[in-house]
């Protein structure tokens, strides 16, 4: 490791270290941004300042369907994941079983290509007709671990005296987890599920290989542009899409600045 | 009636379990049974035999893990020092730091390739300026796009995040006063980190390393957007199968395949006891 032990021998190398991964992290977006006010077909040289590809961009119905086809998707893998990442949470909490939270957690840790392809296989299996319906099954699958991961902690930071409380005073089970468990555990569902719909809208690979003819996301749209050529045009959706992750992840921080590092 | 509502989640549980499990895991057996029909067995091993006989196959899988093995290396290398910025500054800029490490990973995964598309092409600013300076010198001209150099930079950029943040959550814990006591002993900078910071930091070590290594061996995107002919990767010819040449039993195997190395990495680094921080 030269590069830590130079960095041990005087601060200053590992400070200029850093500052040149940073700039590695972040030159690539920002030339994407620059390039999308740029008056030139080809993303090669600055030549004046426009509004165009932004413009081009709202007449592009194709695009704008994808787009609404990837919002429409992520809410609602967001909310199944929601319901059914909650109850693994707390399943995972109650039952401290391994197996269990291997098959939870299982689709996190496996590379995405796996998933998208074995559940393609599955889908055709069942006679799924791949399309919305199939991508958001698969998001969900997906999605689950992440839900229950985050309900799992706020769950391990309970007082388990409430509830015992609630029980001696008389509450039913299902009063005493729809007025104590429920609102405890709120805010990391909703961490959940904003992350949940993160993840939904992002990914590319299990959409590639669970979508069927009519069913893009944004995402495969841009895939099949940027396979084609390089236009600015992908650069203006593409900055678009920063700025709608990085309002999401600010609404998500509001919620629970942990659920970020996981 | 307590126990009741309870007893009602695990059977639920046990409702997706059995939806996902076939779906994540076992999906291949049955319908590996089902695509090859009323065939016999038999013909299920020749799309194993077709995986040990053309050395296509297998060159590409070392091909694939020595991609992975060389984007881990780099990662590793640079996600270090950052690292160590990060975790030896104050606390109150931490947080912030971090979050500037994990940013430009929420922007979309493709959003991210197509950024070094513009930045190789053979008009980009960085072709033209090495060719300029390698003309200086006398060298061919050469073009980074559809390389194999352009697929390992992307895979660096894209998984840098995963190996900066084990690292971190391990160095952050280091106490501090090993270090103090080392240097009242007269360790030697270079000493101090070798002797206690770098064992110190293996595990996080390991655990970034996983995390890197396994979705970059999958990878399928950039290799076909930035890779060309040579960049291919064992997820090209996965994708391949499954959607071009529709032979997915034989895409299967080579998912199959795929499966078990992670499935084996995965045991190797719960081994190191890191499981818990490998499935985060």
């Amino acid at each position: 490791m030269s590069t830590g032990n130079t960095g041990i021998k005087g601060n200053k190398w590992l400070l200029a270290a850093t500052l040149l991964v940073y700039l590695f992290l972040y030159i690539p977006l920002l030339v994407v941004m620059l390039f999308s006010f740029n008056d030139s077909r080809l993303n090669a040289e600055w030549v004046g300042f426009t509004l165009k590809w932004y413009t081009q961009l709202l007449d592009n119905a194709d695009m704008l369907r994808a787009a609404l086809n990837s919002l429409i998707i992520a809410s609602v893998s967001a909310l199944l994941s929601g319901t059914l990442g909650t109850l693994a949470g707390v399943a995972m909490h109650r039952f401290r079983q391994k197996w269990l939270s291997a098959l939870v957690l299982g689709p996190v840790a496996m590379p995405d290509i796996l998933i998208g392809v074995s559940l393609l296989l599955m889908f055709m299996l069942f006679n799924v007709t791949l399309g919305a319906t199939s991508i958001i099954l698969a998001h969900v699958s997906f999605s689950i671990g992440f839900v229950a991961l985050a309900v799992q902690s706020r769950m391990s930071g309970m007082d388990d005296s409430l509830l015992e409380a609630a029980r001696d005073l008389g509450a039913s089970p299902w009063q005493s987890f729809r007025l104590i468990t429920l609102p405890l555990l709120l805010p990391g569902i909703i961490a959940g599920m904003m992350m949940a719909f993160t993840l939904s809208i992002d990914d590319f690979v299990v959409t590639f290989f669970t979508a069927g003819v009519g069913s893009n996301t944004l995402p495969l749209e841009i895939y099949s542009m940027v396979k084609i050529a390089v236009t600015p045009e992908v650069n203006a959706v593409s900055t678009l899409l920063m700025l709608l992750t990085l309002v999401l992840i600010t609404a998500l921080s509001r919620f629970s600045p942990q659920s970020l590092r996981s | 009636m307590y126990l009741l509502v309870f007893f009602a989640l695990p059977s639920l549980m046990m409702l997706f379990a059995s939806f996902r499990y076939p779906g994540d895991y076992g999906g291949l057996a049955p319908w590996y049974f089902l695509e090859d029909g009323k065939v016999t067995i038999e013909l299920t091993l020749e799309n194993w035999q077709r995986l040990f006989e053309s050395s296509i196959y297998l060159s590409l899988l070392l091909k694939s893990v020595g991609f992975a093995l060389l984007t881990t290396a780099i990662c590793a290398l640079m996600a270090y020092p950052l690292a160590l910025t990060i975790a030896r500054s104050p606390k109150k800029h931490r947080d912030l730091l971090l979050l500037l490490v994990i940013l430009p990973f929420w922007s979309n995964f493709l959003v991210r390739i197509y950024a070094w598309m513009i930045i190789f092409s053979p008009q980009g600013g960085l072709t033209q300026v090495i060719n300029q300076l390698g003309a200086l010198l006398g060298l061919e001209p050469l073009n980074l796009m559809f390389s194999s150099t352009a697929v390992i930079t992307c895979l660096v950029y894209v998984h840098l995040p995963f190996m900066v943040l084990p690292l971190y959550a391990n160095l952050e814990k280091h106490d501090r006063a090993l270090l103090d006591a080392a240097q009242d002993l007269g360790a030697s900078r270079a000493q101090r980190f070798w002797l206690i910071t770098w064992p110190l930091s293996l595990p996080g070590l390991y655990a970034g390393a996983v995390l890197v290594f396994i979705p970059s061996l999958g990878i399928f995107a950039i290799p076909d957007l930035l890779g060309g002919t040579n960049g291919i990767m064992i997820g090209n010819v996965i994708k391949q199968q499954f959607v071009e040449a529709r032979d997915w039993p034989f895409g299967s195997v080579l998912s199959l395949v795929l499966t078990a190395i992670t499935l084996l990495l995965v045991l190797m680094a719960g081994r190191l006891g890191r499981t818990p921080g490998v499935l985060k």
